[in-house]
């Protein structure tokens, strides 16, 4: 009998020591990717890479035979452009459908609705970009008599789509998180749904707003192939959003295959990864402190 | 727990159970030279990415125990794989540098074997409704290089009444496909570099499709992706010369301005399964395929097999 | 909601008659109530319309060809005609290793963050950790599944680096699922089990898991929709342009060969290989869509179900 409790209590130590591993495995694997994606575009980073050149130049000539040029501001501008204009239409209409589903529908709709949500959150990113590269395409010369459909326009509204669905399930755990009460206060004293909605319920769940705001830019941000088949992939400043431009994202995808294993510019696509996860590091760990700010009030 | 959950569980069990037995079956027959179907990797250039697949989809029926595994992604892809010794056999629409021989030599102890296996030429493409019919090296150097002072359809003398805005739409490919380097080259020599601000795109046809949208548009791409819908301009070598037309007896005398040959590098003299596939490829039903994708075949008789010392 | 008789500007009059008749200011705030719901539901429709239109344009373009041969059969003519089996067998291949990975490791994890781990600073930092983890963009996951799993591990390009590269990329969606699911079952439940001399993990396989399965099954088939939609991780760790494979063979790939994929055939397809019918590439995005999507409503209708039979 000891031997057998003996033998339980080891091996329950011994799951208990990989259920513990297991959790500590997200850890691991997020230095995992940074480490891996720094040792391989480390070499070039630290000698040989101008940063500043890198950070402020527009001029992006990876292969060229004379003069090679990392620039990425011209990159980093395509996606600020994508993102942004995504932002301008995701977060007033995904802010709007959270306050829909959580102010107005019945339990049935509102169980409808979400599904559809989650769905539209499931259409894959390479089916987006087809759409942006098939559809879109033609609607958009035809409508804005553009010379080209592959534009910031096209991206932007692609990327907008496709962040909606977080921006709408976050948007309205945060309504939800509302307490009831200041709901009924507010009636109570006679306002109207536009007054709870603007004097009440914005400001108590401005956090949780933020936050589905923050990971909605988060999402935005690392997009790859929907942008690299609906944004034209040109490396220029946009002026307009009947511009193409091209993302940091889709210039990885589009060119790392072809960029030797160890060259200068493979390096250099490493080095925008590194760029990446530091962008969308950031921008998740504010939208995790904004969250903690709610649960600490 | 009620019965129906623990049944749940079990699925779930079993379901886990049945993958892993079923790759475990896979996993036995990954080994390429002790299972009974030889695997031929070949990766490389996008130009020659259909081609690969005609031939890698054709051969098939010709040697059903060998499939062949075709990645595209680019020139530059295929030679690093076989730096790396990762590929069987790499395709290129370049010549090897002098400085990747070296690599592959050092890091394999091989050295890479050069193959021609056809000729293609660069069609210049545009929207079909535009007037121009052709076009000469220096315009179309005008039009992409650095410099280059082209922006507006009427500069080349054209009144493209469907472009709305006059500017020319210039259709790229990204900077590091073989096509571009290619481009590059027969436009600027190896000076100067294209304006920013093209559209860069991804594949050959994806280029063609665009410039088939986009009545502003000219783009370039292998003559092989050709549609109806798109119109290809003829090509001189200089202004006031004449211009021909991309075709394969243009290609093979020399008169269309830029055309390649399309090579396959192997690392050593290729042996056993690849040995076989090369030498299908070369022989008149691989050439076939060469001309049914829209390439130039290699001109009947001798295929030409060259060392490669293109070290100079 | 009943607001009108508390808010009636006139509390003086009591007459039954006019007490509950509509006022100016009731009619108004009806009327902005109306408003708000409309403009609210309109955005919501705009958002979901698309989803609608979207799906039923790509069957409508897709249906000359959709057929379950459509599935079943080899691509012939250079992938311009024929089927898309060698793909959809491939992201078979990708999503069932990727989940033989992530969900063991996702679910353990699930199980030791809400089990196990205490209110502090350590198990904060994992939670962060797992939020980075699913906000990483994929094409990062890319090159870290380059860097690590096929270069410093030595898969070299395979379906097992693919599969693995996904198998981290989806690790929180199963995480994030399976921690809910845990959750919800009450800790009277575990209490009752530790007073009769259970141990935590005696407590966890007989109790806590039994009682989740519904969240955690949920979980792993969001994951399974998922990792079949993702392209950019795949690009660059074991996904092909072209894989000649026999018909019907269910184990054509090994763990160390590369595969097609169908989002990459998706890719591939629409920006790579000329002259495709129409059909082709829209049938492909509809078996790549229809796949995820019905995936999807498994979990949804899965989660419903079990949702109704909850006995707490």
């Amino acid at each position: 009998m000891i031997n057998r409790s003996r033998l339980e209590s080891v091996t329950e130590r011994i799951i208990e020591g990989i259920i513990r591993f297991c959790g500590f495995s997200a850890i691991l694997f997020v230095f995992g990717i940074f480490f891996f994606v720094f040792r391989e575009g480390s070499g070039f980073l630290f000698s040989g890479l101008d940063i500043g050149q890198f950070l402020t130049s527009p001029e992006w000539f990876p292969t060229s035979v004379s003069n090679k040029r990392y620039g990425v501001l011209a990159l980093l501008a395509g996606t600020a452009s994508v993102t942004a204009l995504s932002m301008a239409i995701a977060v007033p209409f995904g802010l709007g459908a959270a306050i829909f589903v959580s102010e107005f529908c019945g339990p049935k709709l509102k169980e409808t609705f979400k599904i559809v949500i989650e769905l539209l959150a499931a259409i894959p990113s390479v089916v987006w970009g087809f759409i942006g590269l098939t559809v879109m395409n033609g609607v958009i010369i035809d409508l804005f008599d553009a010379p080209i459909g592959l534009t910031v326009l096209n991206g932007g509204i692609i990327l907008a789509l496709m962040s909606v669905p977080i921006i709408v399930s976050i948007g309205e755990d945060a309504l939800k998180a509302v307490p009831d009460s200041y709901r009924e206060a507010a009636e109570a004293l006679g306002a109207t749904r536009w007054q709870v909605i603007y004097r009440v319920l914005l400001p108590a769940g401005k956090n949780g707003l933020l936050a589905a705001v923050l990971l909605g830019i988060g999402r935005a941000v690392g997009e790859t192939m929907a942008v690299l088949m609906a944004t034209g992939h040109s490396v220029q400043f946009p002026s307009n959003i009947l511009d193409s431009v091209r993302t940091l994202t889709a210039t990885i995808a589009a060119e790392l295959g072809e960029a030797p294993v160890g060259s200068d510019h493979y390096q250099v696509l490493f080095i925008i990864g590194i760029l990446l996860f530091t962008i969308t590091f950031i921008v998740n760990l504010a939208s995790d402190l904004v969250v903690k700010g709610i649960r600490n009030k | 727990m009620s019965k129906r959950q623990q049944l749940l569980y079990l699925f779930v069990i079993f379901t886990l159970m049945i993958a892993v037995a079923g790759c475990g079956s896979g996993g036995d027959s990954s080994e390429t030279e002790t299972s009974d179907k030889a695997v031929i990797q070949n990766a490389g250039s996008d130009t020659m990415v259909n081609l690969a697949q005609a031939w890698a989809e054709e051969y098939a029926n010709v040697q059903p125990t060998v499939s062949v595994e075709v990645s595209g992604g680019g020139s530059g892809t295929g030679i690093a794989a076989l730096i790396n010794g990762t590929v069987d056999i790499a395709n290129c629409s370049r010549q090897m540098k002098a400085s990747e021989i070296e690599r592959a030599k050092a890091n394999t102890g091989k050295t890479p074997v050069e193959l021609i296996v056809g000729y293609d030429a660069l069609a210049v493409y545009v929207h079909e409704e535009n007037p121009m019919n052709e076009i000469s090296i220096e315009q179309l150097a005008n039009i992409y290089g650095e410099g280059g002072n082209i922006t507006k359809w009427s500069q080349l003398g054209i009144s493209h009444s469907t472009c709305s805005g006059d500017e020319v739409i210039r259709i790229s490919r990204q900077s590091n496909s073989g096509t571009y380097h290619y481009f590059r080259e027969a436009l600027l020599g190896n000076t100067a570099d294209f304006k920013l601000g093209s559209r860069d795109l991804h594949g050959s046809k994806d280029v063609v499709e665009l410039v088939e949208k986009t009545p502003c548009a000219i783009g370039y791409s292998g003559m092989g992706y050709r549609t109806d819908h798109v119109k290809v301009l003829d090509v001189a070598k200089k202004a006031g010369e004449q211009a021909f037309s991309p075709n394969v007896d243009n290609a093979l005398s020399g008169d269309y301005p830029i055309a390649r040959p399309l090579y396959i590098y192997s690392l050593g003299e290729a042996t056993g399964k690849a040995k076989e596939y090369l030498d299908w490829i070369l022989s008149a039903a691989g050439q076939k395929i060469v001309s049914a994708n829209g390439y130039v075949p290699l001109e009947t008789g001798a295929p030409m097999t060259e060392s490669s010392d293109s070290s100079n | 909601m009943s607001t009108s008789a508390t808010t009636s500007p006139n509390p003086v009059t009591l007459d039954p008659q006019t007490r509950f008749r509509e006022t100016a200011l009731v009619r108004r705030k009806k009327f902005t109530e109306k408003l708000a719901r409309l403009t609210f539901l309109t955005m919501t429709l705009l958002m979901i319309f698309p989803l609608l239109l979207i799906v039923s344009y790509l069957i409508y373009k897709a249906a000359p060809i959709l057929s379950i041969n459509f599935i079943l059969d080899n691509p012939v003519r250079g992938m311009r005609a024929g089927g898309i089996w060698p793909a959809f067998l491939g992201t078979l291949y990708l999503v069932g290793i990727s989940l033989l990975v992530s969900a063991p490791i996702g679910v353990l994890a699930a199980v030791y963050l809400n089990e196990y781990a205490r209110e502090n600073w350590f198990t904060r930092i994992i939670n962060l950790a797992v939020v980075n983890l699913a906000g990483v963009p994929s094409i990062v996951h890319a090159l870290f599944g380059l860097g690590a799993f096929v270069l410093f591990a030595g898969m070299g390009r395979s379906i097992l680096a693919a599969s693995l590269t996904l198998a981290i990329m989806t690790l929180p969606v199963i995480i994030a699922s399976t921690k809910e699911a845990l959750g919800a079952v009450p800790t009277a439940f575990r209490e009752a089990c530790w007073n009769v001399g259970a141990t935590r993990w005696q407590t966890i396989r007989r109790i806590v898991l039994p009682n989740s399965i519904s969240g955690i099954l949920t979980g792993i088939i969001l994951q399974v929709s998922r990792a079949a939609g993702e392209t950019a991780p795949i690009m660059f760790t074991g996904a092909v342009f072209f894989k000649a494979i026999e018909k019907g063979d269910i184990f054509a790939y090994g763990l160390f060969d590369q595969s097609m994929a169908l989002s990459m055939h998706l890719f591939t397809i629409s920006t790579q290989v000329p002259n495709v019918p129409e059909a082709l590439p829209y049938g492909t995005a509809v078996v790549l869509l229809g796949t995820v999507l019905l995936v999807n409503a498994l979990a949804i209708v899965l989660r419903v179900y079990l949702r109704s039979r909850k006995k707490w």
